[in-house]
């Protein structure tokens, strides 16, 4: 083997990767074990970062509680969708086999500090969090159960919008989850709606804004168009706080913008002012 | 397969149509309008001006109306005749008081026993600062929860372009009426190449794959009947293609003011949550 060859193989770099990450925000370079720490909240910007649907529930919920429901639901394909990048149905099956989680929501019954709830959290993992058939299904089907049970309905939402590959049928979930949502309400249900980051397009047009209390994350993404839609309708460059969870509370549609660490308590002190009503 | 311009419809007869090609009918400026269905539908109509919290938006209008002797509550888009018009209607481009207003006529609607009938025509929600600001997620939001429980028969019709959110905020009905050459679609077909082939030239390619007519649609389970158009598409005999919507429009309200009301409100929850189950 030639001497430069083998200088070629073996390089002395440590992965950066292996020790630090990068918060997606400010681009701080954090200790993994520190990330971790803190539930992926930036301790230089308190970014909060995307977060799986598995230990968003670990975070909220009391430990052993969560009895998932209805994992059987999973995408549809009424498209028989095909774009410059290959067919929707092969790249659903490989996220869910990737992701393990079925769908963009899990759903089941839980329990915050002993209160017995319905909870869905959205994953931005499976397709960016996407409203698709089985989502929406997955949705309705929870608000069934909390109905069933007299319970609170809480859903955490992250998503970019309506799955595209699914059409017109995907359009056709926000219609349906807010029905879902219409019937808790005329039961006098509460349900709580958790905006993180991102809740955008027909997710934030449809159950994510209709809570009883909507509460968010700290700037979080939250919007209906685009920022790049926009600025090409307006044809002006946009502020930075545009869209964020601090300008939509400010424009009066957030309750509260509370710090993932405080999640868990706080959404059990709303319960407990809401027990009446289950 | 050659692309065809609006002027060449008597060639698009003769080959097979293609989405794209009705996409361009949906959009002709010379299509029936909602100032002509109040012309040749209405015996009468009182137009209701605002939302009672903003404003008056000109790209969504509605009022008392009667239509072959019934009394009814009509709304629309409006996207104007005209440049003048079309600026002054925003090209049919709703904000958020828009669909406020909406609401707040479905609800005076259900307050007077009149059956809503919504005629849907816009490429979208306006996708602008103001209409981020002033909620244009959770106007249409809560119209959707409004509108699958609102106690009154409901009678939707596409006519034109049915554009994403902005055509669902007043789209929920028990019976969903599209004109041939109409398109109902989750996201513009130019929106979805430019996203999903990152080529806005792929409009066409992206038309026939999102399955936006009106028999695809219907073979989706999503619309309950095709209204038929005149040779050529409904602008070349306006009259004529609103008689047809007119007919269906109290063919279905006869058969629909025929069930009662908890059986119907019933009805249209079970439609919605049929939607993408498969």
């Amino acid at each position: 083997m030639a001497w430069f060859e083998k200088a070629a193989e073996a390089p002395l770099r440590v992965p950066t990767e292996a020790v630090w990450t990068v918060c997606p925000s400010c681009k701080a370079y954090v200790e993994k074990a520190e990330w971790k720490a803190t539930d992926k909240v930036c301790p230089r910007c308190n970014y909060h970062d995307r977060m799986g649907c598995r230990e968003r529930v670990a975070l909220i919920t009391d430990a052993g509680s969560f009895k998932e429901l209805n994992a059987q639901v999973g995408p549809n394909d009424p498209l028989k969708f095909k774009d410059s990048t290959g067919a929707y149905a092969d790249k659903a099956k490989a996220t869910v086999e990737k992701t393990g989680i079925g769908e963009a929501v899990l759903t089941g019954t839980a329990a915050i500090e002993k209160i017995p709830v319905v909870l869905a959290v959205m994953d931005f993992k499976f397709l960016g969090g996407s409203l698709g058939s089985g989502t929406g299904e997955r949705i309705l089907l929870a608000a069934e159960e909390a109905l069933k049970l007299r319970r609170a309905l809480i859903i955490v939402s992250a998503s970019g919008g309506a799955r595209m590959h699914e059409g017109i049928v995907s359009l056709m979930q926000m219609a349906k989850t807010c029905a879902a949502t219409a019937r808790l309400k005329e039961a006098g249900l509460p349900y709580i709606s958790i905006l993180t980051d991102p809740t955008t397009g027909g997710v934030s047009a449809s159950y994510a804004m209709v809570g009883d209390l909507n509460i968010a994350e700290p700037k979080a993404l939250i919007g209906f168009a685009g920022r790049r839609v926009i600025e090409q309708t307006i044809k002006q460059k946009l502020p930075d706080d545009f869209q964020t969870a601090e300008y939509t509370q400010s424009h009066g549609f957030i309750d509260a913008i509370v710090p993932r660490k405080e999640m868990k308590a706080f959404l059990a002190k709303i319960l407990r002012y809401a027990s009446g009503a289950c | 397969m050659a692309k065809k311009t609006v002027g060449q419809q008597e060639t698009v007869q003769e080959v097979k149509q293609t989405a794209w090609d009705i996409v361009q009918i949906a959009r002709h400026a010379e299509r029936p309008n909602i100032a002509d269905y109040i012309t040749f539908m209405c015996e009468d109509f009182v137009e209701l001006h605002g939302d009672r919290l903003f404003g008056d938006d000109r790209s969504l209008i509605g009022g008392f109306a009667t239509i072959g002797g019934e009394k009814v509550m009509l709304m629309g888009h409006r996207k104007g005749r005209g440049i003048e018009e079309n600026i002054e209607a925003n090209f049919g481009m709703a904000s958020p008081e828009g669909y406020r207003k909406a609401k707040r006529l479905m609800k005076l609607a259900e307050k007077y026993h009149l059956p809503v009938v919504s005629l849907v025509d816009t490429p979208g929600a306006y996708p602008g600062c103001e209409a981020e600001a002033r909620g244009q997620a959770e106007a249409i939001a809560h119209n959707l929860e409004f509108m699958a429980t609102l106690k009154t028969q409901m009678v939707i019709v596409i006519t034109g372009e049915g554009g994403s959110g902005g055509a669902l905020g007043i789209a929920v009905g028990d019976r969903i009426l599209m004109l041939q050459n109409a398109v109902y679609s989750v996201i513009s077909p130019e929106g979805c190449a430019s996203i999903l082939w990152r080529d806005g030239t792929k409009a066409a390619l992206a038309a026939e794959t999102l399955k936006i007519t009106a028999g695809s649609l219907k073979s989706l389970g999503i619309i309950d009947d095709i209204i038929p158009e005149p040779k050529g598409g409904a602008h070349t005999d306006a009259a004529k293609a609103v008689a047809a919507v007119k007919k269906a429009v109290l063919d279905n309200l006869a058969v629909l003011k025929k069930i009662k009301l908890d059986t119907l409100l019933q009805q249209r929850y079970d439609k919605f949550a049929a939607m993408g189950r498969f």
